[in-house]
This record gives structure tokens, C-alpha cells and sequence, in this order.
């Protein structure tokens, strides 16, 4: 895995015990359970652009999915929770799919209006068929596992972040794989891919799963955690948020995913204070550090850190 | 080893090949020469599946293989190095070589995120193999760097390891001189005499450079207007007088 | 039954015609520059709000109005493009992407600061009774609506073919190596291109607003809608964004009227998809001319 992941893993973990100590009530630790929920859809979006170099302006389609899936089977077929959710990652897996095949062949700008096409009827379809309509519904269960219920928020926080944790590793170890290459290859030169034996569309279409699966996963964690949902949270400004936290935190690497979600997720949070601004600083946030930190924050700090040391800092 | 039998090619009502048959022999060396656009990298293309002939077969190791993709020639064992280069240049050099293992090794995304033991042992196995291929083709001391950082010599040669780690029956060389000096292109030339003789696998390349030709090939095809012109030993197409004329006409050989 | 219809009918040539002035100013862009500009949509919120400022707030006649509302998209598209697109020039597609979005979002903010949540209306451009025909009911702002697009497409027509700086343009959009070759000034292709598409989003906003009242996050959706239509028609070719914004808006008021307004939005969305997915030319473009274009 690499020292430099393995540290910036144990620091994360550290932060994560530490932080109900650190912050009284409840608000931070809420704040913070929204951050590793988008880490994950974020996270996703990253190998599927960075690695993979395809683009998505629907995730939140896959989060809605997986979000309302979830919720209906749990609530209306009185399926456990953990089991509803891994039926929701499938049922968004199988939409993953359908949208792959088609998609697949665009480039660019037609890959991104396509997907977010799909992110819209999605949310379309909730609206009109999810229950309650617009205004949604409500009395989701939270997740059970092996007997406890996790209804505290410090319980859901330190869950859902043990989550977040598994699945860097888990994604890590895919990016540092035979697999990973791949999707770096496929990146680097299609047509030296191809020549290499690679299976580049069905390559292209795990990726994509992938970042369905973890979308639709957090989705799901979401719903199950704030136990009301309706379709205006599944919207294509979650897609668009998810596309700024991996752009700001930087594609190339996991971690970018990470702290992009946090800060795409605290900044409202900072803004509150600024009223009617918010969208405004917002907005200008986003923009300034696309014209100025292009690469994305993570792998420029660790561009700096390699030049201070005269290492090697952590990869992929 | 590989049989060609009619094949043609047009591109917009233009003739790129006309009814190029020839056959190469296991474990030989065979170039492909001709004036520009003669066809060789057309020819090549065809072969390898990139873009398939309009009609004629092609035969490799005794199975027609026009109609089947790039990646399946590829996996039956036919691979290749381009013209224009096509390293993955964001990877290292080692990584590189590790990607043409690819096409002989199997864990997916869950074994690969799981680290399941069969993955992490193919994991082990193709990092060893590369290593001992980057010490055939003499680039160990570039393990780490960066692929485009490579000088184009080392990049060509890089690209023919990349080609031998997919553990080829058949290797295309599309002009791997290109760009050398007169040093390297000596190099290059005993590293293809080697992976014949020592890896006996069978060669075809494409080539400008008539004295590496000469001195490497067992057999030699000559190109023109998609057309084969001519077809023998080194000295007999030295002396043939057909070849003369098109390279006369063209520039100077 | 026919009235109905007609009503239908009239009521999508309407928002028809905005579509199609937005799918007209991604055409430019996207010409220019090979950019689709997700902040399209901002510009016909920017026309609309603009104009109830001039026209209610600052009490200024329906003329100066227009046109200073005109004139500041016009700006507005100036500044994104300098301050923007110019300095990312050649960076990859990506961050241009995120760019026109991030630019679009700061619009929104910045609209939103000056105008609030609240939509916006002021009077059409003139009063009097509506017409009917075959007993539906034509307001005469839905004229206005469809006459002022009839002109910008004419004016478009006319910049384009007639002037030396439409011609610079399109043989821009055929190949912007080659017409820097022969010495036209690319830099500022690109940047009238968006001024040009700031300027008919802008015309689209007022003319529409008396109708279908505007606030500060219309944009969007009229984006996509937008897009849609240029997509129709094959992107990159003006006269197909007029159709495809056209038949959008009939189908998007038809779906709404006789099966339910509800899945009015995703009409214009599934339209998109089938045609990306199976005639990524548009349905009046050919495959190979497509094939030429940058895809």
C-alpha cells in the first residue's frame, strides 16, 4: 500500500477516534458523518475519472438509487437493512450497466451530458414515483448489525467512517493492482491498450460499476442515518458537488476524493455565517481554485512535499 | 507462423493494399520494406487487427484471425510496437512492462481489492517476470522513471519489453529505428537477433534503415502501391532490379 | 379537442423558442472553442432579471432597457471568457467542464445575493387582448416571443454568412489551426463567440420572462433543455438547435398537457440519451460529417 497511504490512513483513523472528544454536541459530528458519506460517492468518482478518465455528471442518480432502494425495501418489505442495501448496490449496479453500454462509446462533453441526462431522469422518477412524491417520506429504519442499532450519531459517525476507511483500502489495493494499471493504461493509450490485450470495455464498464456501487452505497448510508429522504438531496447539484470535490481535491488519487468531500462538505457549513452570499463565495470558492490549484489540492501538496524531502511521497 | 492470402484494403476509393499474400516461417525474421505509403503500416494494422483487411485472410499460428479484435490476436499471442510511440507515459517503466502481463494474468477488481492469495501471488509473479525483462532489454537502471521521461532510443526499446512481457509468438516491429543513432541501432539490432535465437519468437518488422535490415533479416518483403513486389533473401532483393527502380523513383534508399 | 391542442401547440412553440436560443448560443461556443458552456442557461436568467432591474427598479424605457440588459450579458459573457476560459486555454476538457459549471454556480450566487429566492415578472411588451384562433387563446407576449426569435435567427443568418468576422467564425469552427494559418485573430473569435451567446441567451430572458416568470436558478434546466435541442439538430449547426428547440418544447408541452406535467422534464432528457446513444450526429446530421468534427 505504499508508506505514504499507510500514514495518511492512520492519520485519518487518529482524526476520526479523536474527533467526538475534540467537538461538543452534535453538530460537528453530523457535519462529519455528511463528509464521509460524500468521501464515498467522491472516492468512486475518482477512480472512474483519474484512473479510468471518464467522466460523470450522474452519481447522484446512483446515490438516489441507492438511497431509495434501500429505504423501500426496508421499510416496505421489512427486509433487514443490510440486506436492503446490498440489494440497492445491485439494483444500482444492473442501472450502472445500462447506462455503461450506450455511454460508453461517447467522449468528453457527450460521456458528461449523457450521464447527467441519466442523473436527471433518475431524479425525475423519484419524483414521480417515489413515495411521497416531491416532498418525500420518512421512518426509515437504521441499520441493525448483529443486534445493535446504530441511532446515535456518534455511532453512526465512527460506522460510517469505518466504512469511508475500508473502502480507500479497498481501493487502494485495486489502484495498485493488475487492475489499476489497466485503467491507467487504458488512460495513458487505447490503442497500445488494446494491442496489450486489455479488455478495455469491460474495463470501462467495472469502473463505472464501481462508482455506482459506492455511490449507491453511500446513498443508502445516507437514508438510513437522517431516516427522511426525498428526491431534491439526489439532484443534479449532487452530481455537480461530487464532480467539484474530486476536481478540487485532486483525480489522480484516492485521497483527493477524500479531502475534497470534506471541504466541499464543511464549506456551506463555514458559509452559513455569509446568509445570502453563500452561493456566491461558493461559487467563487470553486472557481478561483480551478483556475489556480488545477491539478486539485491533494496531489499538489504532495507534488510540494516531494520537493521538500527529495522522496518519494505516497502514489496513486 | 503467419499466412497472408489476398489481403486488400481501401480507404475512400483508395487502394492501400492490393492482394498482398506472403507467408512467414516460425522463428525467422522477416522485414517488410517499401517506399512511404507503400502500405507496411497498413499491412501491419491488418494483421494485428487494428483495422481489419476488406478481403483476403489472415492465418496465424494455423487460425484465421481477421474478424477477431485487436485484444483476442493480441491474447493469442501476436503483439506489437507502433510507429508513433504509444508508451503509457504517465507510467513508470517497470509499470510498463507490467501492463503487457496483462494480457496472461486474471485478478479483476474484487480479487485485486480484496488481495485475495492467488492475486497477490500473479501480483509476484508478473513484477518478477518484467524484472527479469527489463534486464533482457538492459533498462533495469530506469525501473522507477517515468516512461516519458525515457530519451526515444531507450522509449523504443521499452515498448519492444512491454511487447515480450504479453510473451508473444509473433512480435510486429513497426519501424523501431526510427529516431536512433547509429550506436542504438546497432543495439536494437542484436536485441532482435536475440529474441529470435534465444526466445525464439518469430519477427516481423517494418523498417527505413536498409543496413539493419540487411544484416537482421532471414527473409525480406518489398512494398509498393500495395503491392508485392518482390519477395527473397537480403542479397537477392539487394540485386533485384524491380526494387531498384522504386526506390530510384522514390528517394534515395 | 383540436382547441386544446392548439393551446398545446402554442404553448410549446413558446418555450420552444427559448430552447432554441440557448441551443443556438451552445452551437457558437461549442464552434469556436469545442466547449460546451454549462453556464448557457445563466445567461437567459441574467436577461430576464436584468430586465425587470431596468424596467421596474430603475424605471428606464422598454428600449434603453433592452438594450443595456443586452449589452451587460454581452459583458458578462466578455468577463467569463477573459477572466475564465482564456486563461485554461488548452487545459483538458475536464476542467473545462468544471470551469463553465463552476461559472454558472457563481452566477447563480451572484444573482441570487442581488435578487433573492423570489421569481420575477414584469409587463409584456405590449398590452391588449389576447387573439384567438380556433378558439385557444394567443397572448400577444407569445408573438413578441416568437417574432424576436425569428430575428435573432435572422441576424445570425446574416452575421455569419454576410460579415467578415461570421465568416472568421466559421472557418473557425471548421478548423481553428487552418484559419489561424490564414491569419484570422482565433483569440477573439473565441471571445465574441461568447458574447454573442451571452447576448441571445439575454434575448431569449426577455422576451420570456412576461410569460413564464423567472429566479435566479432557471438556468439549469434550460441548459439542458438547451443542450438538447443543439444536440437534436446535430452540435455545431445553428439551423438544427432552431428545429430541435422547437420540437423540444412541443413534445415537453404535449407530455404535459395529455399524459402528465410531472414527467414533462424528462421528455427532453430521454430524447437526449436516444439521441447520443443512437445518432450522436443528430437526427439531421450525417455520420460522416460528424466524423469530421472533433468528437
Amino acid at each position: 500500500m505504499g508508506r505514504g497511504n499507510f500514514m495518511a490512513l492512520a492519520l485519518m483513523l487518529l482524526g476520526v477516534a479523536g474527533m467526538p472528544f475534540l467537538t461538543s454536541g452534535s453538530y460537528a459530528l453530523t457535519v462529519g458523518i455528511f463528509a464521509g458519506i460524500n468521501a464515498l460517492v467522491a472516492i468512486g468518482l475518482c477512480i472512474l475519472m483519474g484512473s479510468a478518465g471518464q467522466v460523470s455528471l450522474g452519481q447522484a442518480g446512483f446515490y438516489g438509487i441507492g438511497a431509495y432502494v434501500s429505504s423501500v425495501l426496508s421499510i416496505k418489505f421489512g427486509l433487514p437493512v443490510a440486506l436492503s442495501m446490498i440489494a440497492a448496490m445491485a439494483v444500482a449496479s444492473f442501472a450502472a450497466v445500462l447506462l455503461a453500454v450506450p455511454a460508453l462509446r461517447l467522449k468528453g462533453h457527450y460521456l458528461a451530458v449523457a450521464t447527467l441526462g441519466f442523473g436527471e431522469i433518475i431524479n425525475v422518477l423519484l419524483n414521480e414515483w417515489g413515495p411521497g412524491g416531491p416532498s418525500g417520506f420518512g421512518d426509515i429504519p437504521h441499520l441493525t448489525l448483529f443486534g445493535y442499532t446504530l441511532s446515535s450519531t456518534t455511532a453512526n459517525f465512527y460506522f460510517i467512517w469505518i466504512c469511508v476507511a475500508a473502502v480507500i483500502i479497498f481501493s487502494l489495493n485495486i489502484l495498485n493492482s493488475r487492475t489499476g494499471r489497466s485503467l491507467r493504461a487504458i488512460h495513458g493509450s487505447e490503442t497500445a491498450s488494446i494491442a496489450m490485450g486489455l479488455d478495455i470495455v469491460a474495463l470501462k464498464m467495472k469502473v463505472f460499476i464501481l462508482s455506482a456501487v459506492y455511490a449507491s452505497f453511500a446513498g443508502a448510508l445516507y437514508a438510513h442515518y437522517v431516516t427522511f429522504i426525498s428526491p431534491s438531496s439526489f439532484n443534479l447539484f449532487y452530481s455537480v458537488l461530487a464532480l467539484m470535490m474530486v476536481v478540487l481535491g485532486g483525480i489522480t488519487n484516492v485521497w483527493g476524493g477524500v479531502a475534497g468531500a470534506i471541504i466541499i462538505t464543511i464549506l456551506p457549513e463555514l458559509l452559513r455565517k455569509f446568509e445570502e452570499f453563500d452561493v456566491l463565495v461558493y461559487g467563487l470558492i470553486l472557481t478561483l481554485s480551478l483556475l489556480f490549484l488545477r491539478k486539485g489540492i491533494v496531489p499538489l501538496l504532495i507534488e510540494k512535499a516531494v520537493r521538500l524531502k527529495g522522496g518519494s511521497g505516497a502514489r496513486a | 507462423m503467419l499466412e497472408l492470402n489476398g489481403i486488400s484494403k481501401e480507404f475512400g476509393g483508395v487502394r492501400a493494399l492490393s492482394n498482398v499474400s506472403f507467408t512467414v516461417k516460425a522463428g525467422s525474421v522477416s522485414a517488410l520494406i517499401g517506399p512511404n505509403g507503400a502500405g507496411k503500416s497498413t499491412l501491419l494494422n491488418a494483421i494485428s487487427g487494428i483495422d481489419p483487411p476488406d478481403q483476403g485472410e489472415v492465418v496465424f499460428a494455423g487460425e484465421r484471425v481477421n474478424g477477431l479484435s485487436p485484444m483476442t490476436i493480441a491474447r493469442r499471442g501476436l503483439s506489437r510496437t507502433f510507429q508513433h510511440l504509444e508508451l503509457f507515459g504517465d507510467m513508470t517503466v517497470l509499470e510498463n512492462v507490467i501492463v503487457g502481463r496483462n494480457a496472461r494474468t486474471k485478478a479483476g477488481f474484487l480479487a485485486s481489492g480484496l488481495r485475495l492469495p492467488f492475486a497477490l501471488r500473479e501480483e509476484r509473479e508478473s513484477r518478477k517476470t518484467s524484472e527479469e525483462i527489463l534486464d533482457y532489454i538492459k533498462l533495469s537502471h530506469h525501473r522507477d522513471d517515468l516512461a516519458s521521461n525515457l530519451p526515444i532510443g531507450e522509449q523504443r526499446v521499452l515498448e519492444i519489453g512491454r511487447a515480450l512481457a504479453t510473451e508473444p509468438k509473433l512480435l510486429l516491429l513497426d519501424e523501431p529505428a526510427a529516431g536512433l543513432n547509429m550506436r542504438e541501432t546497432r543495439d536494437l539490432g542484436e536485441l532482435i537477433k536475440r529474441i529470435r535465437t534465444e526466445k525464439g519468437i518469430t519477427i516481423i518488422l517494418v523498417e527505413h534503415d536498409m543496413d539493419l535490415v540487411m544484416s537482421i533479416s532471414d527473409a525480406i518483403t518489398v512494398l509498393n502501391f500495395g503491392e508485392v513486389i518482390a519477395r527473397g533473401t537480403p542479397l537477392e532483393i539487394q540485386k533485384n532490379p524491380l526494387v531498384i527502380a522504386a526506390y530510384l523513383g522514390d528517394e534515395e534508399a | 379537442m383540436f382547441t386544446v391542442f392548439l393551446q398545446f401547440l402554442f404553448s410549446g412553440l413558446t418555450v420552444g423558442a427559448v430552447y432554441a436560443l440557448v441551443g443556438m448560443g451552445f452551437n457558437i461556443i461549442y464552434n469556436s472553442t469545442s466547449i460546451i458552456n454549462m453556464a448557457q442557461g445563466e445567461f437567459v436568467v441574467i436577461g430576464g432579471l436584468l430586465m425587470w432591474f431596468f424596467t421596474e427598479s430603475v424605471k428606464l424605457p422598454f428600449f434603453l432597457a433592452a438594450g443595456l440588459t443586452i449589452l451587460s450579458a454581452g459583458l458578462v459573457g466578455l468577463l467569463m471568457e477573459r477572466l475564465t476560459i482564456r486563461p485554461l486555454k488548452s487545459a483538458d476538457l475536464l476542467l473545462m467542464i468544471m470551469v463553465t459549471i463552476a461559472v454558472s454556480i457563481l452566477m447563480r450566487g451572484v444573482l441570487m445575493f442581488k435578487f433573492g429566492k423570489d421569481p420575477y415578472t414584469y409587463a409584456p411588451f405590449t398590452e391588449g387582448e389576447p387573439f384567438t384562433v380556433a378558439g385557444a387563446v394567443i397572448q400577444q407576449q407569445t408573438l413578441w416571443v416568437i417574432g424576436v426569435t425569428a430575428c435573432c435567427i435572422v441576424m445570425l443568418y446574416i452575421f455569419f454568412n454576410k460579415t467578415m468576422m461570421g465568416k472568421a467564425m466559421r472557418a473557425c469552427a471548421v478548423d481553428t489551426t487552418a484559419a489561424k494559418l490564414v491569419g484570422i485573430n482565433v483569440s477573439r473569435v473565441v471571445m465574441i463567440s461568447f458574447v454573442l451567446s451571452a447576448m441571445v441567451g439575454a434575448i431569449g430572458g426577455i422576451a420570456i420572462t412576461p410569460i413564464s416568470l423567472m429566479e435566479y436558478d432557471k438556468g439549469p434546466m434550460l441548459a439542458v433543455k438547451g443542450f438538447c435541442a443543439a444536440i437534436m439538430g446535430g452540435l455545431g449547426r445553428g439551423r438544427g438547435a432552431v428545429i430541435g428547440g422547437f420540437a423540444i418544447g412541443i413534445l415537453e408541452s404535449m407530455t404535459a398537457g395529455y399524459l402528465h406535467s410531472g414527467m414533462k422534464d424528462a421528455v427532453a432528457l430521454v430524447i437526449m440519451l436516444a439521441i447520443l446513444f443512437f445518432r450522436p450526429a443528430g437526427l439531421f446530421g450525417s455520420v460522416a460529417m460528424s466524423r469530421l468534427r472533433k468528437f
